[in-house]
């Protein structure tokens, strides 16, 4: 065991730390919450600098035109730039993390060509079209229909819980290609343009009162077969191929992030005196241990995919940890504040409101990509080795 | 950075795991079968006690990472004693690295007073803020304690203020090292419920299934397997850093370590004793002997509370 960083490692940190600091004064200001449009060019120009920069694709492999860097530098990167305050990967998400990575393991070489370097550059903006209304923990239960006509597949189906739908240039969409095969074996993953006729877009309020996602409708909506990645009905194993993909760094910039709000917290608490109440220094202390636990989790992660090429069954367990911790963050920021929680603008003080965002927005994390309750299944099956529920 | 074990310390672990689980076996465990002065020897003899001595004074020349690995697996066993005094004193006190001294730990302000296997220890190291003196057992006047909750934690009270001594150690880093050697036993402690919990659950049967099926019980074995590789990472990475301090803050890593070995302990061992039902509840499995040894540790080297305190001060 060794927790020292090498001279290289420490070589990439600091010429990446000098370029951040040279480029992140130059960013215009950020956009608002609603403006989706505003959001997408922040976030797509940011994506340009990072290309030009040769920080884009960080751990996409360098002949698909990445930087081929090495778990411990993209924990670096992630790290560095969330400690610099740099843009979040934003509207890019899907394109670098989830369609990007299938495509360069799927996907045919026209395919890769025609989209890995746009999205690359911040050109190409993808969404995710895989839950459904009656497919969320269950996701291949999917029922949008694909059939067959001519060179053509005709979709009709609904899609949920579509992040950047709006400004989304491309959709990788899940779809029921053989209705009579168990359901694992019928489904196929297509590459859909987004100004196709007949998809409907129908942004979702959340909670936070922002539209952070959408409903998408597919109505007789024709996709080229030309556009379908991998076999037809393998898609399902198409979709888990991106899994491999993850070198134990998904939760570097949360985990720096909620270790900076818990210091803004403790500051909150600082001055308005809770900090007297040995309760509340207690949880901060807590949550403090936890966080860095959770830091040297991604650390043993990152150190198992360096040596294994894919970590530990350590995402789950890390998954399940981090965002229940996340609530109980929420949940101190607001004891903190008191009366000063009910608005979400600075109420009571700098900083205040965002605190107040963040914790209605912090109740997504035990749902969103598989619930806590989903994941504790997950764990106890695949790393405890205790046998599935029956089913009803 | 490369934060996992390496071979040697892989083989390390594993001999430990073997030499414990086979002198301190499940007949031993549910027997309840105390340390002794043999027991002290074998210890001696695996290089417990020396391990991070340097070899020119008849240590294995290692160091804490080693040694948090070792202690682990002492917990994973439940081997009895004062593993964590006798440890520290190797090199301070004659013959404690050979075993033929058993030493156990006061820690002065930790009321009331007590000497832990008063009827074993040759020595008692006083832990004090401006540092360590080390008393014959005899020396310190106690009377007997009836009925001590951990029937293998035998414990007198001392009945005298403690006494004044040169100073034969620096007490921050018995401490330091105590605090993680502790967190160590702990963590192991903690895994081991775990593990006979999961294996329990996989062959009781109830409603014609057995019971690890149900979400129920898999949750909470969830639970307790999550809140053990939480604190195996900052066991770790206390051992880590006390061996090389530049790669962080090895009291805030090392308090860490303690705050959430003591939890993942004791919750586990209480879930573990629900997962078992009403076995659970019986002298012969063995789960109470591991809940009554994390609860006595989690009142040494700091409990959870005074760390979870201590770190709020530094964020």
């Amino acid at each position: 065991m060794d927790l020292r960083f090498t001279e290289a490692e420490q070589a990439f940190r600091a010429e990446l730390r000098s370029w951040l600091g040279a480029t992140l004064p130059s960013l215009p200001p950020k956009p608002s919450r609603g403006d989706w449009p505003a959001r997408r060019e922040y976030d797509t120009h940011w994506q340009r600098l990072l290309f030009d920069a040769g920080y884009a694709g960080i751990n996409w492999p360098t002949e698909f035109g990445g930087r081929g860097a090495t778990p411990t530098e993209h924990l670096i990167f992630l790290e560095e730039s969330e400690r610099a305050k740099a843009p979040y990967v934003g509207v890019n998400f899907v394109g670098l993390l989830h369609a990007g990575p299938t495509l360069i393991a799927e996907a045919t070489p026209d395919q890769q060509q025609q989209h890995l370097p746009r999205i690359l550059r911040g050109e190409e903006v993808w969404c995710q079209g895989f839950s459904e209304p009656n497919a969320g923990s269950d996701l291949a239960a999917l029922r949008c229909r694909a059939v067959r006509d001519g060179d053509d597949y005709v979709v009709n189906g609904q899609k949920i819980w579509t992040s950047h739908a709006e400004v989304a240039d491309y959709c990788e969409l899940l779809v029921r290609t053989d209705p009579d095969a168990p359901k694992h074996k019928g489904i196929s993953w297509l590459i859909v343009p987004m100004d196709t006729p007949g998809i409907e877009i129908r942004p979702l309020r959340t909670l936070v009162g922002s539209t952070e996602f959408s409903e998408v409708f597919f109505t007789d909506v024709r996709v080229p077969v030309a556009n379908r990645v991998g076999e037809e009905n393998d898609g399902w194993r198409v979709t888990m191929v991106t899994l491999s993909f993850e070198r134990g760094t998904a939760f570097v910039s949360d985990v720096v992030n909620s270790m900076v709000t818990l210091r803004d917290v403790a500051e909150f608490a600082r001055k308005n005196g809770q900090w007297d109440d040995n309760a509340v220094r207690r949880e901060v202390g807590q949550l403090s241990a936890e966080l860095d636990a959770l830091w040297l989790l991604i650390k043993r992660n990152v150190s198992e995919a360096t040596h294994n090429g894919v970590p530990g069954p350590g995402a789950s367990v890390f998954k399940l940890r981090y965002s229940e911790l996340r609530l109980r963050l929420g949940d101190l920021a607001m004891q903190v504040l008191g009366r000063g929680s009910l608005a979400m603008s600075d109420l009571a003080g700098p900083g205040s409101g965002y605190q107040v965002e963040d914790k209605l927005n912090s109740l997504s994390y035990t749902i969103a990509a598989g619930t806590s309750q989903i994941q504790r299944n997950i764990v106890a099956e695949r790393i405890l080795g205790l046998p599935k529920e029956a089913k009803g | 950075m490369d934060f996992t074990l390496t071979s040697d310390q892989v083989a390390l672990r594993d001999g430990v795991r073997e030499f414990a689980t086979k002198r301190y076996d499940e007949d031993a465990l549910r027997a309840g079968t105390p340390a002794d002065r043999a027991l002290w020897r074998d210890l001696a003899g695996l290089g417990l006690f020396g391990l991070a001595l340097p070899e020119s004074a008849g240590g294995a020349g290692l160091g804490m990472a080693e040694s948090v690995l070792a202690f682990e697996e002492l917990g994973r066993a439940l081997v009895p004693g004062p593993l964590v005094g006798s440890y520290l004193a190797a090199g301070v006190v004659d013959g404690a690295a050979e075993g033929d001294t058993i030493v156990s730990l006061v820690e002065d302000g930790r009321e009331p007073l007590l000497v832990e296997h008063p009827d074993l220890v040759d020595r008692v190291a006083v832990l004090r803020d401006t540092g360590v003196t080390v008393v014959a057992a005899g020396a310190l006047p106690t009377e007997p304690v009836a009925s001590p909750m951990d029937p293998l934690t035998p414990v007198a009270r001392i009945t005298s203020s403690l006494p004044d001594g040169d100073a034969s150690a620096d007490a921050s880093d018995w401490r330091l090292r105590g605090t993680a050697l502790t967190s160590a036993y702990q963590l192991g402690i903690s895994e081991a419920v775990t593990d006979r919990s999961v294996a329990y659950a996989k062959e009781r049967e109830q409603f014609g299934r057995t019971i690890g099926s149900f979400q129920a019980i898999k949750h909470i074995l969830v639970d307790m397997f999550v809140r053990a590789e939480l604190a195996r990472a900052a066991v770790y990475a206390a051992g880590v850093t006390i061996d090389d301090p530049e790669v962080g803050d090895a009291v805030r890593t090392a308090t860490e370590a303690k705050l959430l070995a003591d939890q993942a302990a004791v919750l586990n061992a209480k879930a573990a004793i629900q997962v078992h039902g009403g076995m659970g509840f019986t002298w012969e499995v063995p789960l109470h002997f591991f809940l009554k040894r994390a609860w006595c540790l989690s009142t040494t080297f700091g409990t959870a509370d005074e760390h979870a305190l201590a770190l709020a001060a530094s964020v």
